[in-house]
């Protein structure tokens, strides 16, 4: 049941009722570019997976554009000049969101920062402890 | 050493405004990348006669409004009354463009509820609103006299937005077009 699922599940990956090209290599591109364009009427999915109009238009523009010999850059910046970032769902890096990628990073380094000197000022603090009799001594 | 439990209070509350303005966003509104940038160009029949092409071209020179409808889109409906009382006003040309509609029903429509169109495009195979990233009707786009895009509203429109958003960029594009000249 679970192989009969996967099987069936792994040939639904396209929405239309047919191979947009006879090429595989270009049927898959096809396929691959849709899967990272995010359907704006219908958010939360790509344009590969709606049946929505709109998204249906952006896959015949991607077809078209394939057919046209453009590459798979070329497409997304067709996208992107219209729709904006938000139309890609594998987000790039950009001025505006550069802050929302060093954020991990940016992070990490602070709790390091912070780290370092909390563990620093124990260790200090048992030398304190371990001298103190010894101080008392000399 | 006060700052130690300062610091992360802060941090959290600014965290906590951001998280709590971000409740309040439209996540169905996005920001469209053509405001500042030049119009999309297009050519396009007239829905009323297609022998007598559109063009974005011929409007260049004064501010002018594009509304994208159809009559399969129920805001549009609900925004006639406005567009028709923005039209009385002659503030400035108001094109529409009919997204991937029927000819003969969105006729039908502006013979029946009345016309606010200077002209309309006909865009059956929704190419050109592609070009000008339209993804949810009504839209309504404010281009400029150099035709420079000035303002997009999404949803329907109303007099509070045209009186706020619109007619105040009308004016400023006209003064700033008149002096120029």
């Amino acid at each position: 049941m679970l192989a009969l699922a996967l099987v069936v599940g792994g040939q639904a990956l396209a929405i239309d009722t047919e191979a947009a090209f006879d090429d595989p290599v270009l049927q898959h591109r096809y396929e691959a570019i849709n899967r990272e364009l995010r359907c704006l009427v219908c958010q939360n999915q790509t344009i590969a997976d709606s049946n929505a109009t709109l998204a249906q238009d952006l896959r015949r523009e991607v077809r078209e554009m394939i057919a046209a010999g453009k590459t798979d850059d070329e497409i997304r910046d067709f996208m992107i000049e219209r729709y904006g970032d938000f139309v890609l769902y594998r987000p790039r890096m950009t001025a505006q969101n550069l802050l929302l990628w060093g954020a991990p990073v940016l992070l990490l380094l602070i709790a390091g920062v912070v780290l370092f000197r909390v563990i620093r000022r124990r260790g200090q603090e048992t030398d304190i402890e371990t001298e103190g009799p010894e101080a008392g001594r000399s | 050493m006060k700052l130690k439990f300062v610091v992360p209070l802060l941090l959290f509350v600014a965290l906590g405004i951001f998280l709590f303005v971000g409740l309040f966003r439209d996540p169905r509104y996005v920001p469209s990348p053509l405001i500042g940038k030049p119009a999309p160009e297009f050519t396009l029949p007239s829905l009323q006669d297609a022998n007598y092409p559109v063009s974005s071209k011929e409007l260049l020179g004064q501010p002018w409004v594009l509304n994208v409808w159809g009559t399969w889109c129920g805001g549009c409906r609900e925004e006639h009354d406005t567009l028709l009382a923005i039209a009385a006003s002659r503030a400035v040309p108001i094109v529409g463009l009919n997204w991937k509609d029927d000819n003969a029903l969105a006729q039908r429509w502006l013979a029946q509820l009345g016309n606010p169109y200077n002209v309309v495009a006909e865009d059956r195979e929704g190419r050109t609103a592609i070009d000008w990233g339209v993804y949810g009707a009504p839209e309504t786009f404010l281009i400029g006299p150099d035709g420079i895009v000035l303002y997009k509203h999404i949803a329907p429109m109303t007099m509070e937005v045209w009186n706020k958003e619109f007619l105040p960029r009308i004016e400023a594009a006209r003064a700033a077009a008149g002096s120029r000249s």
